[in-house]
């Protein structure tokens, strides 16, 4: 996302954070927030989103760099001065108040008079569709009951900024997604401006605006889910987000920002040029799963690889095909089930195909994952 | 068709069939006695060694009956006596009577010591008149005893040690609970209060002095089951050593030490004086003040354990969750931490509490006469003056005492809030 005139809201200039006067947990977070945007910090546990997010509600002190909210540092600003507003993993509902009074007590820190408690207390508990609830205790509350409590907690003070650490991590699937519109509702109808932490990336790529991905205390890249999934800036992030195929090979050259690239068994095949690869250098070629097609078919197609058939495992809605290639590497194709799906034998081999678009060559690093299967 | 077949086959599917229900039953028993043979050993243990004696000891409080098994004939020839001046001949003869037979049997020192407790003072006249009636002729007692008693004691014209026998000869009496409250019956049967409040006051001590220790415990052992909570879990098990170390050294050791520290020549005295901060040496021992001090010492584990269990399973979101809505540190503390912590608080102060109002050892080694409880005196009376009853009588109201404590507590603060762990 671009930033217009109206100018950042909350902004990370260079924060790094160490706990134990060793080593960073951060190294050097930037990031500008507009008002009204839904931020995901995604990363691997360890990688320092949470980390992020304490420092940002005040429960951690920033060790250089700075936090600011509309160009004013809050560094030095006590957490319970910063009006942001949170959502915590357990939920952190007391356990002692019930639900209108967990929903009061910010408002009676406040010092507002209990007339006008009562009518917001009343008024965000029908946002939250639980209207008839305000006198049960948390306890007697379901796992998502308890989750909308909190998210209207964490609102009805009014806050501009609301910060989420996994808020649907205790909740089973089908809850969760039901919890991701809920939150997505609230967040159009309300406005406020979210920074939401996760390690599911499912639910970032779902609700957020921009995302920005954590690994080992760095931001590997920063933006919209569909950008992220299309054009991953390096292979951690491909990997990391969806699933994806690797191809080992060669660079051979690199012509209009793309590359060809010699992979095991002698075929050349054209992807796009990720950033830092160099001609003769050693590259793996990221390819999604559903991008790959099996021949025959009716796609258009720039590049084909000859695969060994493995195995076929029956999903549901699609089928996974595994195929190996010449350098022993798996390949996983995603067919959906219809007509077209073919059969195959043990042993047989088949012709993948897909397009140079779909795929993109990434400098081979030391840090790159697993990309067997 | 029989039932069996419509209850299995026919409408009423849900319905157990008559072998089936047999077979869950037995299931259920068999479960049970399973059940039952696991704390079998216990529950024998239990009922020996604790539910038996506490019933002798609740029957003891109330029965009483030495006098009645030693002078039986004279109680009944007293019977019938109004109680105003001097008891019929006959009765009195009886007891003479009674009396020699005693002397001779060695047992009329008994019969002391029960009188005397109803009258204080006669324990001697008892005994005398005893010793002057063991050689008279059987045939004289009976035809003159109520001169011959006069004789040997003077006393015996007073119709006072008459009723004292009377009342010391009742088996089953509940002057030994009056006695305990302070209170005692007057001869047309109100009861009144003792010139000399002596339990009364002693149980109020008691539980004053409990109720400080308990204060005492927890401002000390609260901001330490905080600390240990929140801090990592390498240095919370180190400081837990520090807080179990007392419960590893011997009750007697600690109670000891404390009498080499507060005693007039002991080390708190000899730093305060030559700090120069007082010229003589403080009463620091054998007072109240070195009772609260030492059970203090001994009973902090007591309170620090059940605080911290409870503490380390408050996750700290909480105080982070009041924060975050614009609540300062101390009065998020008020409103959030400490209600949480409350079924630890609660059972670290129902324990300290509750052991301290029956302590024992520590009062007794260095209260003196100050700082004495409760059951110092119970323990006197069993060892020193040896009522037995009276003992049983304050020991039996202690433990109303107690239990109407802990009724108090479930009535307010409710006994499912005690977690131990």
């Amino acid at each position: 996302m671009t930033n217009t005139g109206a100018g950042v809201f909350l902004e990370f200039n260079d924060v790094k954070k160490s706990y134990d006067q060793k080593s960073l947990v951060v190294k050097g977070f930037n990031i500008q927030v507009e008002q009204g945007e839904f931020i995901t910090l995604l990363g691997p546990s360890g990688s320092g989103k949470t980390t992020v997010l304490m420092m940002l509600a005040g429960f951690e002190s920033v060790t250089s760099g700075t936090i600011s909210i509309r160009g004013q540092s809050i560094n030095r600003t006590a957490p319970y001065k910063r009006n942001i507003g949170m959502v915590f993993q357990n939920y952190a509902l007391f356990p002692h108040m019930t639900v209108a009074e967990n929903l009061g007590y910010p408002l009676s820190v406040r010092g507002m008079s209990k007339p006008d408690q009562k009518a917001r207390i009343a008024e965000y508990l029908d946002l939250v569709e639980l209207g008839d609830f305000g006198k049960r205790y948390p306890g007697q509350l379901s796992g998502g009951q308890r989750q909308r409590v909190a998210l209207a907690r964490a609102m009805i003070f009014e806050p501009t900024l609301i910060l989420m650490d996994e808020p649907l991590g205790a909740l089973d699937k089908k809850l969760r997604e039901q919890m991701q519109y809920e939150i997505t509702r609230l967040h159009e109808q309300l406005g406020f401006t979210v920074i939401y932490v996760t390690h599911d990336q499912a639910e970032a790529l779902s609700m957020s605006d921009r995302i920005a991905v954590f690994n080992d205390g760095i931001v590997q890249q920063c933006a919209p889910p569909a950008e992220l999934y299309e054009r991953p800036a390096n292979a951690f992030v491909a990997e990391f987000i969806g699933e994806n195929n690797f191809v080992h090979g060669t660079v051979e050259r690199i012509e209009d920002g793309r590359a060809v690239v010699s992979i095991p068994g002698g075929a050349n095949i054209v992807a796009e040029a990720g950033e830092g690869l160099e001609a003769g250098a050693r590259s793996i070629v990221s390819i999604r799963p559903e991008k790959l097609f099996i021949h025959p078919n009716s796609h258009s197609h720039d590049n084909e690889i000859a695969a060994t058939f493995v195995a076929r495992i029956y999903v549901g809605d699609f089928i996974r095909y595994y195929f190996r290639l010449a350098d022993g590497s798996e390949i996983v194709v995603k067919v959906l089930n219809d007509l077209s799906a073919p059969e195959f034998g043990e042993g047989e081999s088949g012709r993948l195909q897909w397009l140079i678009s779909d795929s993109i060559a990434f400098p081979h690093s030391g840090e790159m994952p697993d990309v067997t299967g | 068709m029989s039932d069996t077949t419509a209850g299995t086959l026919g409408g009423k599917p849900d319905r157990l069939g008559k072998q089936d229900a047999r077979n869950a039953a037995r299931e259920v028993r068999a479960r049970r006695v399973r059940a039952f043979l696991f704390v079998m050993p216990l529950l024998i243990f239990i009922m020996f060694a604790f539910v038996a004696p506490i019933a002798s000891m609740l029957f003891r409080s109330a029965y009483n009956p030495t006098v009645a098994e030693l002078v039986p004939a004279s109680l009944e020839a007293l019977a019938d006596w109004d109680g105003e001046g001097s008891p019929p001949e006959a009765a009195q003869a009886q007891f003479a009577l009674d009396m020699k037979r005693l002397a001779n049997d060695r047992t009329s020192g008994q019969l002391a010591e029960e009188i005397n407790r109803f009258l204080p003072g006669t324990s001697s006249v008892v005994k005398s008149t005893a010793r002057e009636l063991r050689r008279t002729d059987d045939a004289e007692l009976s035809a003159n005893g109520a001169a011959l008693l006069l004789e040997a004691d003077e006393e015996w014209g007073d119709p006072g040690i008459w009723r004292a026998l009377r009342k010391a000869g009742q088996t089953y009496t509940s002057s030994y609970y009056l006695t305990a409250l302070d209170l005692e019956m007057t001869r047309d049967g109100t009861i009144q209060q003792r010139d000399t409040q002596i339990y009364l006051k002693l149980y109020g001590k008691t539980l004053w002095m409990a109720l400080i220790i308990t204060l005492l415990t927890l401002i000390l052992g609260y901001p330490l089951a905080f600390h240990m909570a929140h801090c990592s879990t390498s240095r919370a098990n180190f400081l837990m050593v520090f807080v179990l170390l007392p419960f590893w050294t011997s009750l007697l050791v600690r109670t000891t030490s404390w009498i080499a520290l507060l005693q007039t020549n002991g080390v708190v005295n000899s730093t305060l004086i030559s700090l120069g901060v007082t010229d003589d040496p403080l009463e620091l021992l054998y007072t109240q003040f070195s009772t609260i001090i030492a059970m203090t010492h001994i009973l902090l584990p007591f309170m620090v354990l059940p605080l911290y269990s409870v503490m380390r399973g408050i996750d700290p979101s909480y105080m982070r969750a009041a924060m975050s809505m614009g609540s300062r540190p101390i009065p998020a503390f008020l409103r959030i931490y400490l209600p949480m912590s409350l079924p630890g608080l609660s059972a670290g102060a129902l324990l300290v509490f509750i052991i301290s109002v029956g302590y024992y050892i520590t009062p007794a080694l260095v209260g003196g006469t100050d700082g004495q409880m409760i059951s110092n005196i119970i323990a006197f009376h069993m060892q020193q003056s040896n009522n037995w009853e009276l003992a049983a009588a304050l020991g039996s109201l202690l433990l109303v005492l107690i239990i109407a404590l802990y009724w108090l507590y479930d009535r307010f603060v409710g006994a499912g809030n005690i977690k131990l762990g």
